[in-house]
């Protein structure tokens, strides 16, 4: 094992680890909590991909933004006054039997279809300055597409969540 | 039962070389634990955690295959997947927040009738 193997299971261990926990625990505010760590690790495996930017926009966007808005969440849809933020699962034994089968099925294609394919040795160094000449070109409309999606989302929230219309 | 084994002992001595594959497994891992939080929670802010940990597994998919080709197609596929789950969240929880004021709950499957 090399240091790039162990980096890579440090992280993957982080990830579904603190995975499980988001979605075995019973209290929201570690479920919360555990998904920052999950983002992290996931970022470090960007990282292992050589996707620098993309590390780093996880990051901020996910730990920043997204888990802040989540916060929030637990936060104004419980009732201080009962500390009770807790909450169930159902229909465990069926689901989890399913989702077996489906993470069987998935990890038996990826397995017997990219056995043996090895990581090419990287050309690239850094990703930003690529990324953003692609955006700008090839990807053009997506990228412009997406600026008025995030306008309208934002607009579209502020609207909604206003208490008195 | 004989070949059974031997796949076996072949997936351990395969395991600690990490090459494209690894990095697919551990996105189905993430993708199966996404889709078992949105199908036995029902709280409405642990069903858009798992649906951010499927989306996440999506892009480590994305990004594998990315590196794997040696072009930056799916790392832009990937960006896109970022700025999508910002909006989704933001709109989803102000659904959920005005979905609290009204019902004075979360529970989805409280939640069934549009008005009261």
């Amino acid at each position: 094992m090399e240091l790039f193997d162990i980096v890579f299971y440090v992280f993957a261990l982080i990830t579904l680890g603190s995975a499980c926990v988001v979605v075995f625990s019973k209290n929201i505010v570690h479920a919360a909590f555990s998904l920052l760590f999950t983002f992290f690790g996931v970022a470090g495996i960007y990282v292992l991909l050589r996707a620098d930017f993309l590390a780093v926009t996880q990051i901020l966007i996910y730990v920043g933004g997204i888990l802040v808005l989540m916060l929030f969440g637990v936060m104004l849809t419980n009732k201080v006054i009962n500390v009770k933020i807790k909450t169930g699962t159902m229909q465990a034994w069926p689901a989890g039997i399913a989702v077996s089968i489906l993470a069987g099925l998935l990890a038996g294609v990826f397995y017997s279809n990219w056995k043996d394919a090895q990581l090419p040795a990287s050309t690239v160094d850094a990703t930003t300055h690529l990324l953003g000449e692609m955006l700008m070109t090839s990807y053009l409309l997506p990228f412009e597409i997406a600026s008025v999606v995030l306008l309208v989302a934002l607009i579209g929230a502020a609207l909604i969540a206003r208490r008195n219309r | 039962m004989e070949t059974w084994i031997n796949n076996l002992a072949s997936f351990i001595e395969w395991l600690p070389q990490v090459h494209l594959a690894h990095f697919l497994l551990l996105s189905a891992a993430l993708f199966s634990l996404g889709v078992y939080a949105i199908i036995t929670r029902r709280n409405a802010i642990l069903l858009l955690m798992g649906i951010e940990l499927v989306l996440n597994a999506a892009n480590i998919n994305l990004i594998a295959f990315s590196r794997y080709n040696g072009s930056l197609d799916g790392q832009t596929a990937a960006i896109f997947v970022i700025i999508l789950a910002a909006a989704e969240a933001a709109v989803a929880l102000a659904i959920v927040l005005n979905i609290f004021h009204r019902f004075s709950t979360v529970n989805v499957d409280e939640v069934s009738s549009l008005k009261e």
